[in-house]
């Protein structure tokens, strides 16, 4: 990011008598990163500047647009590139464009915009582009509720595009964490040059909280490394089996052909099923043999639990609530929360039905995140599941999760 | 490496890549990448700076054979990676290589929005009037009772202009050729390369064996025949009399004036961004 | 090539496919027409017979064989105007004076 010394106060001719509006001149007193109240959203803006993100194409849509607004306001000043395309394809897919041109390009949307921007994902994942969708979730179907609170894009962030591609989503359920994960989500887009999901529940984009974002010191930013051989030795997509492997953009010395169609080592478009293959279980070895390197959960009070809840974003936050109230009664209750949603935490999750019997899985839509725990349980007889769903926009208080709680000891 | 004839196509073709090429005997996607080459290799351009974006469609197949920094996109949505590109790297030259479907189709929005923004984007459009890569069905340009395999009883939808559509949405350098005119089409990539803003060229293209057959227009040669007979030049179009113009290929520069580029307005934007707001 | 033979249980074929092999590349053998003296060098390899550059050379120097490929009629018509380079779809003729 080009350093500018330029100090506005002097040189503020007549000429540009609109001052920034009152928002952004709020926004800039985060520089000294001391405590602020600050939305989600925002938390996932400043996350993606200090991760290095330089571009941003998006479109306006409830409950994402905040993130726009303030890139909008952001990236200039740091020299990035923030444009409103023409819609959410053209969003996804200027996105990727800049990524292959060397920029750490990110876009924000919700649900209608995110069932637009598949085949975008679908293009990143297959042509190994780093690029990161953030996908503030909002009631669906269709245009649903847009203010309102809802889950229901959880399968479709593993599942929307077609054919097969492995997926790496992030969901956070606080603030802070918001900010934490966008900078791991392009971390991770760019270690395995690919496309990285950020699921957020619109409360989480849109609520605000006291939040000391660290300083720039101990943010730690990964960028694609660049390879060190000769230009008619480089493969774009070679099986380095180490990540990130080494990546060239456009414009710098190497040309190379990137496509949608299947792909050989090279790039260049193939109908050998041998390369066909060879290229799939590359796609695939890159998430399934770096699952520990992906995979982030949190467990709350899990050592001596009996019961637990499976919970993740703003519908753990409840069941946190609920396990503390459990507690407190002197039910041995806990939480497991997936900070990475995909790669589905397989491991995490039979650890814990190994030494807990009853499992309860609140989510706000209709059973998408407790089918993998069924996929899980099949197994296993004695488990017993429990679900809560709820799809009428409003949050699940923890008073209904501790009631099932006590139904399930 | 077999010694290929005509030595400048040489230097530019990727060797590692199977030729000869994937189109139709006689298809004039061949010929207009010709005269691409051509004009680029008259420019003395670095190879290096030179992106060629493309859709999906038989004439999208192009920039796998040329040897720049080559991207094969999308259906329809060529020209958004390609405002992604300029918009990060704004030194690079970026040619957006397209069809007639994949331009003004499905790829409409794009196209009109980066017309409306002007940025310095080279869109070359090959119109063969139908959708070759998938067998033949009715593309925008179709003429009217025209017949494809989605239009058995003769096309009853009018077609566009996209020049004119284009020069409404506000590109500042649009201009009309055909294959057959190669020195023609290289004056007008050249300029279109050179030319600071949104220029879209439209190259009428002849689709002998899926177009060609299904409207009866002959072989290859016929349609070309056709291509240089039934087109005039724009400055002899107010010297002729309507009727010798109806119904003709108008070929020329149709448009061409200089608004700000999108890449130097969003360059003044940081500028300014940075003066007011003191970046970090 | 030896065939992977696919049965189901009571022995009837189901699929019967060639394993595939290391699919080589088979490298393209240079045929090309008449020596260094001749006017037009046409390079079949790659030629489509689609009759573009004998429909359109100007001095009708090119002729069309019964299989539609083009070849020399007349090398002393000649005039060199590359139209035949500049309209071939497929590189695959020249007549410009060097190579």
């Amino acid at each position: 990011m080009p350093k500018s010394d330029t100090k506005n106060s002097n040189n503020m001719n007549k000429e540009n008598k609109t001052t920034p509006t009152k928002k952004i001149e709020e926004l800039q007193t985060h520089k000294e990163r001391k405590t602020v109240l600050m939305q989600g959203n925002e938390a996932v803006a400043y996350g993606a500047l200090d991760a290095g993100c330089n571009f941003f194409a998006g479109y306006p849509i409830t409950p994402s647009t905040e993130i726009a607004e303030i890139l909008a306001a952001e990236l200039p000043k740091r020299g990035g590139v923030f444009v409103q395309m023409e819609d959410e394809l053209g969003s996804i897919c200027a996105v990727i464009g800049a990524s292959l041109a060397g920029a750490k390009a990110l876009t924000a949307t919700s649900g209608p915009g995110f069932s637009l921007m598949q085949e975008g994902i679908g293009f990143a994942r297959s042509t190994e582009t780093p690029c990161v969708v953030v996908d503030v979730q909002r009631v669906g179907p269709s245009t649903g509720m847009p203010t309102s609170c809802a889950q229901g894009d959880i399968q479709q962030s593993r599942w929307g595009t077609h054919g097969d591609s492995p997926a790496i989503v992030l969901y956070p359920d606080s603030v802070k964490e918001s900010y934490e994960l966008t900078i791991r989500a392009i971390n991770l887009s760019e270690k395995y040059r690919t496309c990285v999901i950020l699921l957020l529940d619109e409360v989480l984009g849109h609520m605000r909280e006291a939040v000391r974002l660290p300083d720039m010191a101990n943010v730690r930013v990964i960028s694609r490394i660049k390879p060190t051989v000769p230009p008619q030795w480089y493969k774009h997509y070679e099986n380095t089996e180490k990540y990130p492997s080494p990546m060239y953009s456009f414009g710098e010395g190497y040309r190379f052909h990137v496509t949608g169609l299947t792909h050989d080592v090279l790039g260049f478009p193939t109908n050998k099923p041998n390369e066909a293959a060879e290229m799939m279980s590359k796609l695939k070895k890159k998430i399934t043999y770096n699952i520990r390197d992906l995979v982030q959960i949190e467990s709350f009070q899990m050592e001596d639990a009996k019961i637990a809840v499976f919970a993740a974003g703003i519908t753990a936050r409840s069941a946190k609530a609920a396990v503390t109230l459990a507690r407190k009664e002197g039910i041995p209750a806990g939480l497991l929360r997936p900070l990475t949603i995909w790669p589905f935490p397989d491991d995490a999750v039979r650890k814990m039905l190994r030494n807990v019997d009853t499992v309860i899985v609140p989510e706000l839509n209709q059973g998408q995140l407790i089918r993998e725990i069924e996929r899980l349980v099949k197994d296993r007889s004695d488990s017993k599941l429990i679900k809560i769903q709820r799809v009428d926009s409003k949050l699940i208080p923890p008073q209904d999760i501790l009631q099932k709680i006590k139904e399930g000891i | 490496m077999p010694t290929i004839p005509q030595k400048i196509i040489h230097e530019y073709l990727r060797h590692d890549k199977k030729f000869p090429h994937v189109w139709c005997a006689g298809c004039s996607n061949g010929i207009v990448l010709g005269s691409i080459i051509r004009a680029i290799a008259g420019m003395n351009l670095d190879r290096n700076d030179i992106v060629m974006v493309s859709g999906i469609g038989c004439s999208s197949r192009m920039p796998v054979y040329v040897d720049f920094n080559t991207l094969h996109t999308l259906h329809g949505r060529a020209i958004a990676f390609a405002t992604g590109i300029k918009l990060h790297k704004p030194h690079l030259k970026v040619i957006v290589v397209t069809g007639d479907g994949d331009c003004a189709a499905i790829g409409g929005n794009h196209l009109i929005h980066a017309a409306r923004r002007n940025i310095d984007l080279s869109v070359i459009m090959l119109n063969n009037n139908i959708y070759g890569m998938t067998g033949g069905q009715v593309s925008p340009t179709t003429p009217h009772k025209a017949y494809a395999t989605t239009a058995p009883y003769g096309n009853i939808e009018p077609d566009f202009d996209v020049c004119k559509l284009a020069i409404g949405a506000g590109a500042t350098y649009v201009a009309r050729t055909t294959a057959f005119h190669t020195q023609e089409t290289q004056n007008m990539v050249k300029e279109a390369i050179e030319h600071p803003g949104f220029a879209l060229i439209e190259v009428i293209c002849a689709c002998p064996v899926i177009y060609g057959r299904l409207n009866k227009k002959g072989g290859a040669p016929e349609m070309m025949k056709e291509m240089r007979d039934n087109s005039i030049p724009l400055a002899a179009v107010d010297k002729l009399p309507p009727e010798k113009v109806q119904g003709k290929i108008i070929r020329g520069v149709l448009h061409k004036d200089i608004r700000p580029e999108y890449c130097a307005l969003y360059a003044d934007l940081v500028k300014k961004a940075q003066a007011l707001g003191g970046s970090e | 090539m030896p065939k992977k033979v696919q049965k189901d249980r009571i022995g009837m074929i189901i699929r019967e496919e060639d394993t595939p092999e290391k699919m080589e590349v088979e490298l393209p053998e240079i045929k090309e027409t008449g020596d260094e003296s001749s006017p037009v060098l046409i390079y079949y390899n790659w030629c489509k017979k689609c009759g573009i550059c004998v429909a359109f050379c100007p001095t009708g120097c090119l002729g069309r064989k019964a299989d539609g490929s083009p070849y020399v009629l007349a090398p002393e018509k000649c005039i060199h105007c590359e139209t035949c380079d500049l309209l071939c779809p497929d590189f695959a003729i020249t007549g410009a004076k060097e190579r």
